[in-house]
């Protein structure tokens, strides 16, 4: 990892970002740049940003980018990519963006097979509009708008985005990670990077989930935060790859 | 092609679009206007281009602002309902700055309404339909070949301007069968090097975009789309007169309602009633000069609509109420008659109709 903390990505503008402290945006971010540098794609990547914490991500990412409406970053990608095949094109969401609000838009891409990238970054949580309950809140957690803990009876329960796309059949790959400790953050990006590799292969529709902090709204710090995740969003979350046509075909 | 064929209204705008060097078509199935995806789903994989039938009508307008923002020459249509979903996504178009056309081949409402002919959306398309106060170039079309010729000049100003257009049409004009000739491509071709494309080279990404969050920033934004708008206000108003030099009253009607205002003109002049028409062309821009010039030679207007009344305030603000303001109008499908019309036009010459 040496290198990967010493040097910016050049997919990556040297400027500082908007994100709390110790929020795991900043470092999925630098994992796709990461990944951008390595494919050496950066020149014929097109990103879409979504409404949430990272609806600035245009500011950080060195490469062309649309910013879509709340949700719709999966059909912004698809009108982008039908006229530009051969580019690298990604959407960056969270699970308000996109299994909320956005969940029409992510199911049909998928099951469209359309070969776009998507990084779907899941912190159980409606991080911008202030700490709000998300389709992925967990049962019994306290948000804003879930003051006395998510209630199954009437909330139901949260919804796993990964296992849910990966019974269709237009996904190439589905994987969902964590970036909470070095070796999971090596694991992270070599999804995300398969990700962009079967894009480009034309093999279909990619989506790689990362579990993800969100210490302001949940009231802990970044380490309390860390520690939330592993105890309560992996068991319901499990980590793992739910799909992967290159394996498959093996 | 450049003969004459007979075409359906909405075939007609499928065709031209095809033949102005639009290669990309988002839609969703809704009646009266379902021609237009049926025709685009044939005939794109013919031109190499791409037909994608969306998930929804928001898909459908999201699918266009990226193709949009990716510098492709696009185009949706839907019909009212459809329309109304699309509001978020046309005024982040119309923020972003994207040209694309958005054709409306309106029916009744308000609700599921129904499936006959109406002109009840004017007030949507032509005072901005979605949040944050903008503007869309709309044209009326009244016959088939002008379904063709306005798509065509749609595309134009859509790219000229860096803004959506909207064809404004109705069901009876959609689905009527008419002589066309389709023109050779004469829409302009513009360089986009504003659009998101990959860097290839390029020192700075292309950034397509709405969000301004400080607010002197969105201000700014906002003082330039109104420099860009009153830039169309004064480029592109456009409109038809008919016997409007010696008319005492003049009719004010847009699409299929003019044609049949035409009509009942015919029947007026037979008897000796000089009534004239004077059809808005663009709905926005709405040609002011026509109206500022009449109401100093007729005695009196008479808006005709298929609703119960929306671009009557248009004609009202552009005559300034100098001269009396009536109105006719049909809703739910129904459509009037040459005669209903005649009838309207003796009541106000004959000074049986009230102010
Ligand atoms: C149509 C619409 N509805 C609601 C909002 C308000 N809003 C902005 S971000 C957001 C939730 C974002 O949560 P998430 O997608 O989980 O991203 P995070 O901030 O957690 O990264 C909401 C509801 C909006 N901008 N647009
Ligand atoms: S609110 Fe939460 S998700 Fe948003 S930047 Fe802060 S920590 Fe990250
Ligand atoms: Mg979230």
């Amino acid at each position: 990892m040496a290198e990967v903390l010493f040097s910016r990505p050049k997919a990556l503008f040297d400027i500082p970002t908007h994100y709390c402290p110790g929020c795991h945006h900043g470092i999925i971010h630098r994992l796709v740049a990461e990944v951008i540098d390595e494919l050496g794609i950066q020149e014929k990547t097109i990103g879409v940003a979504p409404v949430g914490c990272a609806v600035l991500a245009y500011d950080y990412f060195n490469f062309d980018m649309l910013e879509a409406a709340h949700g719709r970053a999966p059909a912004v990608a698809t009108g982008v990519k039908r006229v530009h095949p051969d580019a690298a094109v990604f959407t960056y969401q969270g699970d308000g963006d996109l299994a909320a609000i956005g969940c029409a838009e992510i199911v049909h891409a998928a099951a469209r097979g359309e070969k776009i990238t998507t990084i779907f970054v899941n912190n159980a949580i409606y991080g911008m509009t202030g700490g709000q309950m998300a389709p992925t809140t967990l049962v019994g957690q306290v948000t804003s708008t879930s003051p006395y803990g998510r209630n199954l009876e009437t909330a139901g329960m949260p919804i796993r985005v990964s296992e849910m796309l990966a019974t269709l059949d237009g996904p190439a790959f589905i994987a969902r990670v964590a970036v909470n400790t070095p070796a999971n953050m090596n694991k992270a990006k070599a999804a995300i990077k398969k990700a962009f590799e079967l894009q480009l292969s034309g093999q279909g529709f990619c989506l790689v989930e990362v579990l993800s902090i969100c210490p302001t709204n949940w009231g802990k710090t970044p380490l309390e935060a860390v520690k939330w995740l592993e105890e309560n969003m992996v068991p319901h979350y499990p980590l793992g790859v739910y799909k992967d046509v290159q394996e498959a075909a093996k | 092609m450049s003969e004459k064929v007979l075409m359906k209204g909405n075939e007609a705008i499928a065709e031209a679009a095809v033949a102005a060097g639009c290669r990309h078509y988002f839609g969703y199935p809704i009646t009266p206007q379902t021609e237009i995806p049926e025709y685009m789903s044939k005939r794109m994989p013919q031109v190499g281009g791409v037909f994608l039938q969306a998930e929804s009508e928001v898909a459908a307008i999201n699918m266009v602002y990226g193709a949009a923002g990716a510098g492709a020459r696009v185009m949706t249509s839907s019909s009212s309902p459809g329309i109304s979903l699309k509001q978020e996504g046309i005024s982040y178009t119309a923020g972003a700055e994207l040209p694309c056309l958005i054709v409306n081949i309106m029916r009744g409402g308000p609700g599921l309404g129904g499936i006959q002919p109406a002109q009840s959306d004017y007030f949507q398309a032509t005072k901005g339909g979605g949040h944050g106060g903008y503007r869309n170039i709309v044209l009326a079309p009244n016959s088939v070949q002008e379904m063709a010729d306005l798509t065509m000049l749609g595309f134009s100003l859509a790219d000229q301007y860096r803004n959506p257009v909207m064809l404004l049409g109705d069901g009876v004009i959609g689905q009527m069968m008419e002589p066309v000739e389709i023109k050779e491509n004469n829409t302009r071709a513009v360089e986009k090097p504003w659009a998101a494309v990959g860097m290839h080279g390029r020192a700075k990404p292309n950034i397509i975009n709405s969000l301004y969050l400080k607010a002197n920033e969105l201000e700014d934004h906002n003082n330039r789309l109104q420099k860009k708008y009153a830039l169309m206000r004064g480029n592109e108003m456009r409109w038809e007169e008919i016997h409007t030099q010696d008319a005492e009253l003049i009719l004010v009607a847009y699409g299929i309602t003019a044609r049949i205002a035409q009509s009942a003109i015919d029947i007026a002049r037979e008897n000796g009633k000089k009534a004239g028409l004077l059809r808005p062309i663009s709905l926005w821009p709405f040609p002011e000069p026509p109206f500022v010039r009449l109401a100093k030679t007729a005695t009196a207007f008479l808006t005709l609509e298929l609703s119960a009344g929306q671009m009557i305030e248009d004609v009202r603000l552009a005559t300034r109420d100098a001269k009396p303001v009536y109105f006719y109008g049909r809703t739910g499908g129904m459509i009037m008659s040459p005669m209903e019309i005649y009838q309207e036009i003796t009541k106000i010459l004959d000074g049986k109709e009230g102010k």
